[in-house]
């Protein structure tokens, strides 16, 4: 359902509703996915994991199993060759080399269950498995820490000894857990809390989710005779993939051809690598191909997730509820290696209000969990949680309308971010305003039900993309993009081409090319691609339509100004020639004569990407005999810019809220006494399925669309899981009469708070 | 799963002296079974698969009981009209197992031999009474339902016997059955806790007879015979209710482990069990409505 905006009516293509090109094949199973690839005497590929939370290595003996026939390849750390190491950009973080290789093969030191420390490439996936118990480690075990505040504890295991806190001043002595301190503010804080009218305050936990996405990861890597190799993939960029892997084992980029596979979603969890180095490590030993595909159970324990966090906020006000401060810490699991993305959480915690005094401090924090990789607005969603909870008590403390009190502490067009940036394009008021006008707003609650509120903000980023449109000697036209379809961007980069050319949707195709047949590309994440590649292919294709006029120009003999392109089709404007117009198929019909085929492909590095702003509304009521909680209706509001094809942004933000229930109710991951995962299953680790969750109704506001972008798109994918945590949290807590502080919200949580369990 | 055989016999006998054979195991569904072999939690040397025995997958109705062959699938009994009329509780419990995918395949007997505590057919089963048809070397024997499972994994069941029927007996006039589970999510789940009651009603509406049973809150399904005491002479009156919740709880015995604390499973049990009484008492006096 969309607000009632309707595009310009100039537009004929944006803003409609085609069937995404890409749909049949992925639900019938005809789509190849990362797993699907096979070669010619391809070999199985298992990799030998780290049973202990935590240990040294002491020996790898691979003799064994090297020996056992049908074994052709066994690696270890000792393969990989990350020299100097260094940072490759990922998209919303940088990634540091030395800890990406480390992390798929173990180097002295394993810090987590599951952490790889082997890998075996064979004829069978019988005698994989076997050669897998061939390979004695030896491990010395250390004690292990998984929580957040522990591992920051005095006395606590240190991971790594060379960890000395950054962005702390002078630099600490003593190796510590704590990788980076992050502190970000400005204003009189203690001022402003001194002269607070009232003040709320609380402590607030949420344990680590995971992106659970369907597809396992998977590849096949083949060692080229002539030092060329190939990676086909599932991953969210085929030139990450490349970078990463050129970089862990020392090759130049251009050594190596990275082809996308089909992706069964990412979230953020495909932005690095855990499999293609030590595939290609292994097809480079023995010159055959080596497919490495992860089980369910391999995925849980090392891939993913995003950071588990402890938070303690406390916002000052006035009695009308202007918010005067904001002070907040942020403690971020960042697994075996540095880098969760707690600065991120700073950054957002506060992005949606004005506030004038703000403090800010976030740690980065590594424990014996697998390293975090990106999730869906990384970081952003456990600090809204706090922000939006602790704004939920201050509307009830001031018995405020929650709308009301976001209306009024809203930030504008205009207003300084505290990280610096200048807001700008923004439609929050407008999405707030949109929520409140809303029928599920103003609908009645039944006895024992709860409406829960939040909102959330995200950047959005552009950056580097590559596209091309080519136009068929029939008239019709392929575009080239260079990003891994995940949400729908084949029909959205169609539609971007088909509207620029004037040419209907059904005429253009879009395909997703390998790193060697076009431009290179930052990944599909950060919400970029219908942003930034968009905005590559509407300049390919204005390029096309420059070129098709050019070339009416010349048969018409006419000045090019005098060539008009409207709806794929040229006119002559040239009062004196009596010229019949063109059409784009009878140029293209005629591209031989008039200066060859017609292309061009276009890279560039995308500036004006807008944020995004959402607000989420939850209704739900709770068993009071069992805790158990039922989602009775959702409705989720964004701030879209515009959206090219509304029914894959409505689907963006159905995805996002049903993944920010799962972490609100039941997500986590369960860890027993041993620093071992006792869930590692999609059985015992609780995401949604479809019968949990009412439909989602939607709001897209388009109030503002981006003038930075052609056709007015804002990244859509990831604010919409920045709100559902305390949506549902702040419902919860309505009925259950107290503050609940501590995500998930499982069942006998819930009920122990009731005063039942 | 290298060097797995695979035999579906034709007839019982057949199928009892294949399992003599050391490292076979039985097969109906195969949806813990293939499992726990992909995971190489169990790595059998033959598979027996009973699905080609004649009857075995099948329902029959003898003068009011009900025969279900062991291997007859979840679909197969929620698409069995009389059954479903008879015992709505067995058959409820049955159809909560899995998914729309797995109930073409997932059997009572699987349910029951995996020797799960948490498997949800097995309350609703032990409340209704069913008895277990089994032939082995030795010859045939029936025992009740509750006699089965010993503990996690484990059966009463000797090497070479197959469990070949449920039986349930002719249903007495106004009873009722229903199961109940407790999971976090809608479906495609564990049950934290499982409560399965029948109870049978005299003319009255008085409680003449009453069975409750409660997975997952012991290394084995339980019948809890004095929760089923405290409802039999009463109409399922509020301090009868209060009784069997006692009952039950002070029966349970659950650990704690990563679907839920041990306090959380005993409550639950005592909340699900007086709910599932309820509904066994509507449909035992509807029951009587129309008889
Ligand atoms: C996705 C999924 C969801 C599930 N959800 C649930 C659920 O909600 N609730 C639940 O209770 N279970 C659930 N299960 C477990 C399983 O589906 C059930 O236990 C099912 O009833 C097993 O029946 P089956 O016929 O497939 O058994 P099988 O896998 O064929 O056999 C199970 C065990 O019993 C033995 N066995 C089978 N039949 C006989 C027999 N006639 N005589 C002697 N031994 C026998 C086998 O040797 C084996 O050890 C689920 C499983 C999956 C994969």
């Amino acid at each position: 359902m969309s607000d009632g905006n309707q595009p310009p009516a100039s537009l004929k293509v944006v803003g409609t509703r085609p069937i995404r090109p890409d749909g049949v094949d992925k639900v019938t199973g005809r789509a190849q996915f990362g797993a699907d690839f096979h070669l010619p005497g391809m070999l199985t590929g298992r990799i030998k994991r780290s049973p202990h939370a935590h240990a040294r290595i002491v020996k790898i003996d691979i003799s064994a199993a090297e020996k056992r026939p049908g074994v052709k390849a066994v690696v270890t750390g000792a393969d990989l060759d990350v020299g100097a190491g260094g940072d490759i950009e990922a998209g919303e973080h940088a990634a540091a080399m030395k800890d990406v290789a480390a992390n798929c093969l173990a180097s002295g030191k394993v810090f987590y269950q599951g952490h790889a420390v082997a890998a075996v490439a064979a004829t069978s996936p019988e005698i994989a498995a076997e050669a897998l118990d061939l390979i004695e480690v030896t491990y010395e075990v250390l004690p292990h820490v998984v929580d957040v505040d522990e591992a920051m504890a005095p006395g606590a295991p240190v991971l790594h000894d060379d960890m000395f806190t950054k962005g702390v001043t002078p630099k600490p002595t003593k190796a510590s857990n704590v990788a980076q301190k992050h502190v970000m503010g400005r204003g009189d804080v203690a001022g402003a809390f001194a002269a607070a009218e009232v003040v709320v305050e609380g402590r607030y936990t949420t344990a680590a989710v995971h992106q659970g996405y369907i597809e396992p990861h998977a590849c096949v890597a083949a060692w080229g005779a002539d030092g060329q190799s190939t990676i086909w993939c599932s991953s969210q960029g085929q030139f990450l993939v490349r970078a990463m892997t050129a970089r862990i084992l020392n090759l130049p980029l251009s050594d190596i051809k990275v082809i996308p596979a089909e992706i069964g979603g990412g979230f953020g969890g495909k932005t690095t690598v855990y499999l293609e180095p030590v595939a290609l490590a292994l097809s480079r030993k023995c010159g055959r191909p080596v497919k490495l595909v992860m089980s369910r159970e391999e995925v849980f324990l090392a891939s993913g997730p995003t950071s588990g966090s402890s938070m303690d906020i406390r916002l000052a006000a006035t009695k009308d509820g202007k918010i005067t401060a904001a002070e907040m810490t942020l403690r971020y699991q960042a697994g075996a290696f540095a880098g969760s993305p707690v600065n991120l959480g700073c950054m957002t915690a506060f992005a949606c209000y004005d506030v004038e005094n703000l403090a800010l401090v976030g740690y980065d924090v590594v424990s014996n969990r697998p390293k975090v990789a990106a999730y869906r607005a990384p970081g952003a969603p456990m600090a809204a949680f706090a922000v939006e909870s602790a704004i939920d008590d201050l509307a009830r403390k001031l018995k405020m309308d929650p709308i009301d009190l976001r209306i009024l502490n809203a930030v504008k067009d205009g207003a300084k971010t505290v990280y610096g940036a200048t807001v700008r394009y923004s439609a929050f008021i407008e999405t707030l305003e949109a929520v409140k006008a809303h029928p599920h707003y103003k609908a009645k609650l039944g006895p024992g039900q709860a409406r829960g509120v939040a909102a959330g903000f995200w950047f959005n980023i552009g950056g580097e993309s590559s596209a091309a449109v080519h136009v068929d000697e029939d008239g019709g036209a392929t575009v080239v993009s260079s990003n891994p379809d995940i949400g729908g961007s084949r029909a959205s980069m169609a539609m971007m081409a088909a509207e620029t050319l004037g040419l209907p949707i059904e005429r253009v195709r879009c395909t997703v090319a390998d790193t060697t047949s076009i431009g290179f590309s930052g990944s599909t994440g950060g919400s970029r691609v219908t942003f930034a590649t968009g905005m590559a292919v509407v300049e390919a294709a204005q390029k096309v339509v420059a070129d098709l006029r050019r070339r009416a120009a010349q048969t018409w003999e006419c000045d090019i100004a005098h060539v008009e392109w409207k709806d794929g089709v040229a006119t002559c404007l040239d009062p004196s020639k009596d010229a019949k117009p063109l059409s784009l198929k009878a140029l293209a019909g005629k591209s031989a004569k008039t200066g060859g085929p017609i292309a061009a492909e276009v890279s560039l590095n995308a500036q004006g990407a807008a944020a995004g702003y959402g607000v989420h509304v939850c209704d739900l009521e709770i068993d009071p005999e069992t805790g158990r909680t039922t989602i009775l209706r959702y409705t989720a509001a964004q701030d879209v810019g515009r959206a090219i094809h509304p029914a894959y942004v409505e689907g963006q933000l159905q995805g996002g809220a049903a993944q920010g229930v799962g972490w609100a109710l039941n997500e986590e991951y369960v860890y027993n006494s041993n620093g071992l995962l006792d869930n590692a299953s999609f059985l015992d680790y609780r995401m949604p399925v479809a019968s949990d969750l009412p439909m989602i109704d939607t709001i897209l506001v388009e109030a503002k669309p981006n003038p930075r972008h052609p056709y007015g798109a804002k990244g859509v994918g990831e604010v919409p899981i920045v709100p559902p945590l305390a949506a549902v949290a702040n419902a919860i807590s309505a009925i259950v009469g107290q503050r609940m502080t501590s995500l998930p919200l499982s069942p006998a949580k819930v009920l122990a708070a009731m005063g039942g369990g | 799963m290298s060097g797995v055989e695979y035999l579906s016999p034709g007839s019982v006998a057949e199928a009892v002296r294949a399992l003599q054979v050391d490292g076979a195991r039985v097969m109906a569904g195969g949806t813990d079974l293939l499992v726990q072999m992909r995971i190489g939690r169990t790595k059998p040397k033959l598979v027996v698969d009973l699905k080609r025995i004649p009857g075995i997958a099948g329902i029959r109705e003898e003068d009011g009981a009900f025969i279900i062959g062991a291997a007859a699938s979840g679909a197969a009994l929620g698409e069995h009209e009389a059954l479903r009329k008879a015992w709505p509780g067995i058959v409820e419990a049955a159809n909560l197992i899995g998914s729309t995918q797995i109930q073409g395949r997932a059997s009572l007997g699987g349910n029951l031999c995996n020797a799960s505590p948490a498997a949800d057919s097995v309350p609703a089963l032990i409340a209704a009474g069913a008895t277990c048809v089994i032939v082995g070397p030795n010859g045939e024997r029936e025992v009740p339902v509750e006699a089965i499972q010993v503990g996690p994994g484990k059966t009463t069941l000797a090497n070479g016997e197959v469990l070949l029927a449920f039986r349930l007996p002719k249903r007495a006039a106004h009873t009722g059955d229903a199961y109940l589970r407790l999971i976090p999510r809608t479906e495609m789940d564990i049950a934290v806790v499982g409560a399965g009651v029948c109870v049978t009603l005299d003319a009255s509406g008085k409680c003449i007879a009453a069975r409750v049973s409660v997975g997952a809150v012991a290394p084995t399904a339980l019948l809890v015979e004095a929760a089923g005491a405290a409802l039999v002479g009463s109409s399922l009156d509020d301090a009868a209710l209060t009784n069997l919740e006692a009952a039950v709880a002070a029966a349970a015995r659950p650990i704690s482990d990563k679907r839920g604390t041990a306090e959380y499973r005993t409550k639950v049990a005592a909340v699900l069990a007086r709910r599932a009484a309820l509904i066994a008492r509507d449909r035992a006096q509807k029951d009587g409505a129309k008889a």
